[in-house]
């Protein structure tokens, strides 16, 4: 039976590997998409010790190659389920249960969604939520960009380079992100920002044509853009452990600084556990911190 | 390397007119999951002859893209007989990219 089980192949998830590995525990890593998590879509990672500038696939790929050279096994499945089996722990995914004797949650957060019907049909047909990663499609186009705070000012600002004409459109009166981006964003000439308003419906042949805009008024504009950016904040991957795990009211695992959630030997590692601070350096620092104790776990059985 | 460059002048040749099932990597340098991506199907290209992999560069065939519809990437789209049966968008695992054959 394997010691440890890691859900999510992220900076938290690798980290944990290469300290479970190091204690001589065996490591399987289930990871549903992509090794490294977020920042594989980050052209820079420069906020990491010893790495003054590193792209975030580089980065990525060096905690992968670390982890799995100590031992550490990724397969790549998608956990629908972690459950208590006796004194063990049974990790499912569609290719079957998985026993073993910890886990630690790696999952991450995953972007927000507007909600609106037809929204997931058209990712990849006009719908994005990346606007570094697919802004290069909309050289010259009308784009809208959603949400109000720094990744919404901040996405609108890198296509107003790009596109002919971009819409921000925020539900409220202010942004919450930083006033010199506002500033910055206001002195465009191609911006538009479209206060008190909300996506209602999203209009679409193959591709998206177009969207619905309706105002705290009641009045609807549609407005004909190619692309539509959503940077609606993220929300944490924990629905499925709910049965073995407290979430706190919008979702994040609930653990402490020493990643222990409320079930004997089930860990939380990383930005889908509740905490104050969500970067890259306090990812590794959980997944450190989640192994340990993993580890410590083990040794006490 | 078994995954050819595809411009707009060999596109029809290469992949409308190809007597096996095509799949079409459109992707750009600057793409993280696309780089992680090109490995799996470099080795797709080596172990199977009923199929062929080639790859479209977004930033010098942007026509190629609009043509068909493509704006995020990566994006795999199978080709048979000259008309897209399916495609991936994102990094998906090796198997998920076959599985696209197999269907």
């Amino acid at each position: 039976m394997t010691d440890l089980i890691i859900v999510g192949a992220g900076p938290a998830g690798l980290t944990a590997a290469i300290y479970g590995r190091r204690a001589s525990k065996s490591v399987l890593v289930l990871e549903k998409a992509a090794y490294g998590g977020q920042i594989i879509n980050t052209p820079s990672v420069e906020n990491y010790p010893a790495e003054p500038q590193i792209s975030g696939i580089d980065l990525a790929t060096k905690m992968y190659q670390q982890a799995t050279a100590l031992g550490a096994e990724i397969r790549f499945e998608q956990v629908t389920a972690v459950r208590e089996a006796g004194a063990f722990k049974e990790v499912v995914t569609p290719k079957g249960a998985y026993p073993c004797k910890a886990v630690i949650l790696a999952t991450g957060c995953e972007n927000r969604k507007l909600g609106v019907a037809d929204e997931e049909k058209l990712i990849g047909r006009g719908v994005s939520y990346c606007a570094t990663c697919d802004g290069a499609f909309y050289r010259g186009k009308a784009v809208a960009v959603v949400g109000g705070g720094n990744t919404a000012l901040e996405d609108a600002l890198y296509l107003a380079d790009l596109a002919e004409t971009v819409y921000l459109i925020h539900r409220r009166d202010a942004f919450r992100g930083d006033a010199a981006t506002v500033a910055q964003l206001k002195a465009r000439e191609n911006v538009k920002i479209l206060y008190h308003s909300t996506v209602t419906r999203l209009c679409a042949e193959r591709r998206l044509t177009g969207i619905e805009v309706t105002d705290t008024a009641g009045c609807v504009t549609e407005l004909a853009v190619s692309g539509l950016f959503v940077a609606v904040g993220r929300v944490p991957n924990t629905d499925a452990f709910a049965p073995v795990v407290d979430l706190s009211e919008d979702g994040y695992a609930a653990a402490g600084e020493n990643c222990r959630t409320r079930t004997a030997g089930i860990f939380a590692a990383g930005d889908n556990r509740a905490k104050g601070v969500r970067q890259l350096v306090t990812a590794t620092a959980d997944g450190a911190v989640a192994a340990t104790e993993a580890v410590r776990y083990l040794n006490s059985l | 390397m078994n995954i050819k460059e595809i411009t707009q002048e060999t596109f029809e040749a290469e992949v409308l007119h190809a007597d096996v099932p095509v799949l079409a990597d459109f992707n750009a340098d600057w793409c993280g999951p696309c780089r992680m991506l090109k490995p799996l199907l470099d080795e797709i290209a080596a172990r199977r002859s009923d199929c062929k992999v080639v790859s479209i560069n977004i930033d010098e065939e942007m026509d190629l893209a609009e043509q068909y519809d493509v704006s995020s990437i990566p994006c795999v789209i199978l080709f048979k007989n000259g008309v897209e049966a399916e495609r991936s968008i994102g990094f998906k695992p090796r198997e998920a990219i076959e599985a696209m054959l197999e269907a």
